[in-house]
């Protein structure tokens, strides 16, 4: 252990909120991207990841460990949330015959 | 110091390999190793705690609904319609924005300091779970009320209705 967090010790913050960008944008771009509701859900999760990544970094660069107790909610609540939406989708899916959310567009204005 | 790069390259790498995969089962494998990747981050920066409960959390339980749920959806005749370019190219131009401009906010902070763990025992069971239970003990009995109730609501939900309801 003591090799592994003296590997961390050279890595620039910036180059941590940089990677963690990147990984949120890439999970905006497959919301905005796929039409299918279950790889929607998962670029969300993605997104939710990569700030739960930087929430702990802030943390260890803080010497503070409130943030990784928050994380540990956040991925309480993304468990809540999944059972939730999945089973939305397994719903909308007996209704629909489609997870396209395309189909969905009847609660539009 | 090149582990982190190198993780760094294979979790951008793998996600994005998540949102152009055509058929959802990769997709759900492409996110299992992108947060495989994530727990070696967490690992790099010595938080264990969240290493084992992202690993077991995130890859056992909420990935394999992910699965579970894409085999209950029938999905043989597949052929997800696809967006139309013009969508498609907008949306990563509008998520390219999006990095951009956090790229620049970040220029402006110029150089900043390494990220260095003062504490080993940071991130270890023991001293979380000593915060846990002493500074966040409400928010903890409250976000299990909420797992309690999303267990009800998914239920609710997925149950098929009855005709005498």
């Amino acid at each position: 252990m003591e090799t592994l967090s003296h590997n961390i010790q050279a890595i620039p913050l910036n180059h941590y909120i940089l990677f963690c960008s990147v990984i949120f944008s890439i999970g905006v771009i497959g919301v905005l991207v796929r039409r299918n509701a279950i790889v929607i859900f998962m670029s969300v999760e993605l997104m939710l990841n990569s700030v739960n990544l930087l929430l702990t970094v802030f943390s260890v660069y803080r010497g503070d460990a409130s943030g990784q107790v928050f994380v540990f909610f956040i991925m309480a609540l993304a468990a809540a949330e999944v059972a939730v939406g999945l089973a939305i989708i397994v719903m909308i899916y007996r209704n629909t015959n489609s997870i396209d959310i395309n189909v969905l567009n009847r609660l539009k204005w | 110091m090149s582990t982190f790069y190198f993780i760094a390259f294979l979790s951008i790498f793998f996600s994005i390999l998540v949102i152009t995969a055509k058929n959802p089962v990769h997709s759900i494998l492409y996110l299992i190793l992108t947060f495989f990747t994530f727990t070696i981050h967490y690992i790099l920066m010595n938080a264990q705690f969240l290493a084992i409960v992202n690993f077991i959390v995130y890859m056992g339980a909420i990935l394999v609904l992910f699965l579970y749920t894409l085999m209950l959806i029938n999905l043989n005749k597949d052929s997800e319609p696809r967006k139309s370019n013009f969508v498609k190219f907008a949306g990563v131009i509008g998520g390219g924005c999006f990095l951009v401009t956090i790229i620049a906010a970040l220029k402006a902070f110029g150089a900043s300091q390494p990220v260095v763990l003062q504490d080993p025992n940071l991130g270890l069971v023991k001293n979380l779970g000593k915060i846990l239970f002493n500074e966040y003990l409400l928010p903890f009995e409250v976000s299990s009320i909420l797992l309690l109730s999303a267990m009800v609501g998914a239920v609710l939900l997925a149950t098929k209705e009855t005709k005498t309801a």
